[in-house]
């Protein structure tokens, strides 16, 4: 492991560490309040470590869900990191077998994007630099996902303080973080739309896979664009 | 606080867990298995996060009271100019302000 590697992945990533560590107090305050403990907020921090589905899980366990429908949403969530780790393949082929199973471990939006940006450049994507990257995110994301149950477990309703509509914001900056994308306007109008009628007839949460599949089935149909590399909303941790 | 973890959301969590170690490792897997992924299955897979997204978003809007319609409107709109910690804070301020001086 090259130290000078480390340091630079730990400077390269510093600026996302500042961005996302808000979303793990949110996350804490909002799992707190979603009848979470602390302890099992922090471990679903540890273990699945991606703030949106995080959010989404939490927010579908608030609302009495089937557990496998939880966790169903959870992956489609994050069924992004997909598409990540395809494009990222030519860049950590030379990682060893383990060195692959925490790259891929921590694999986050930013993470992604600063990767392919380094590849591509020619530079070389160390482990050492990979993982500084990564570090840097990953603790400070335990750190607050804590210190945000904690001051969760103190105020109790969300709404006094009006925590509980940053939730539905926050992932409307996601969904416009995707608007550069082929046929973003078009899906999202059909999402949207399918997915608030079948909240109203089918109900919760059949209206969040009924409402992403329309939008997939009208991208699949519509004519195929060059789009960019999927490399934009890097966001959240 | 009765319990630091409860046995049936630790299994909840880690089952989360996996399936999102399952998408982090999938593609890099497919790859090197596959030569190309089929254009229509590209693009619908590429419409993933927004679809996935935008159906948390519309009900929330939808069903919400004017408190946080007022919210996500300011919000959206703060979105044209300002990154998303701005929005956080211009949607959060509407809805302070809507549930505490207009009392909705």
């Amino acid at each position: 492991m090259s130290k000078a590697d480390f340091f630079q992945g730990v400077r390269n990533g510093t600026p996302v560490f500042l961005s996302a560590a808000p979303f793990g107090a949110l996350f804490g305050a909002v799992a707190v309040a979603n009848g979470q403990t602390i302890a099992e907020a922090v471990l679903m921090s540890m273990t699945i470590f991606a703030g949106a589905s995080q959010l989404v899980g939490i927010e579908l366990f608030g609302q009495h869900i089937a557990p496998w429908v939880i966790v169903l949403s959870i992956f489609a969530v994050n069924f992004r990191h997909i598409l990540y780790s395809a494009a990222m393949a030519p860049f950590v082929r030379h990682f060893t077998a383990v060195e692959k199973f925490f790259a891929f471990f921590v694999l986050t939006d930013p993470q992604f994007a600063e990767t392919l940006r380094r590849g591509e450049s020619g530079r070389k994507v160390s482990f050492a630099w990979y993982i500084g990257f990564a570090l840097v995110i990953y603790v400070p994301w335990q750190v607050m996902t804590a210190l945000g149950g904690i001051f969760g477990q103190l105020i109790g309703d969300p709404k006094v303080i009006g925590i509980d509509v940053l939730l539905p914001i926050y992932f409307m900056a996601l969904v416009l973080g995707f608007r550069k994308r082929a046929n973003f306007l078009p899906v999202v109008a059909v999402s949207g739309a399918v997915s608030v009628i079948a909240y109203h007839t089918v109900g919760s949460p059949w209206h969040v896979s009924i409402g992403a599949i329309a939008g997939m089935a009208l991208a699949a149909m519509l004519p195929i664009k060059r789009d960019p590399a999927p490399r934009e909303a890097a966001q959240e941790g | 606080m009765d319990a630091f973890f409860h046995g049936d959301m630790v299994a909840l969590i880690l089952a989360g867990a996996v399936a999102t170690f399952l998408t982090r490792i999938g593609g890099y897997w497919l790859v090197m298995r596959m030569k190309t992924i089929p254009p229509r299955l590209e693009a619908a897979l590429n419409a993933v996060p927004a679809a996935v997204l935008t159906t948390l978003v519309a009900p929330a809007f939808f069903t919400g009271g004017p408190d946080v319609q007022v919210a996500m409107a300011a919000a959206l709109i703060a979105s044209l100019r300002l990154s998303v910690l701005p929005m956080l804070a211009i949607g959060w301020c509407a809805v302070m302000l809507m549930r505490y001086a207009f009392g909705t």
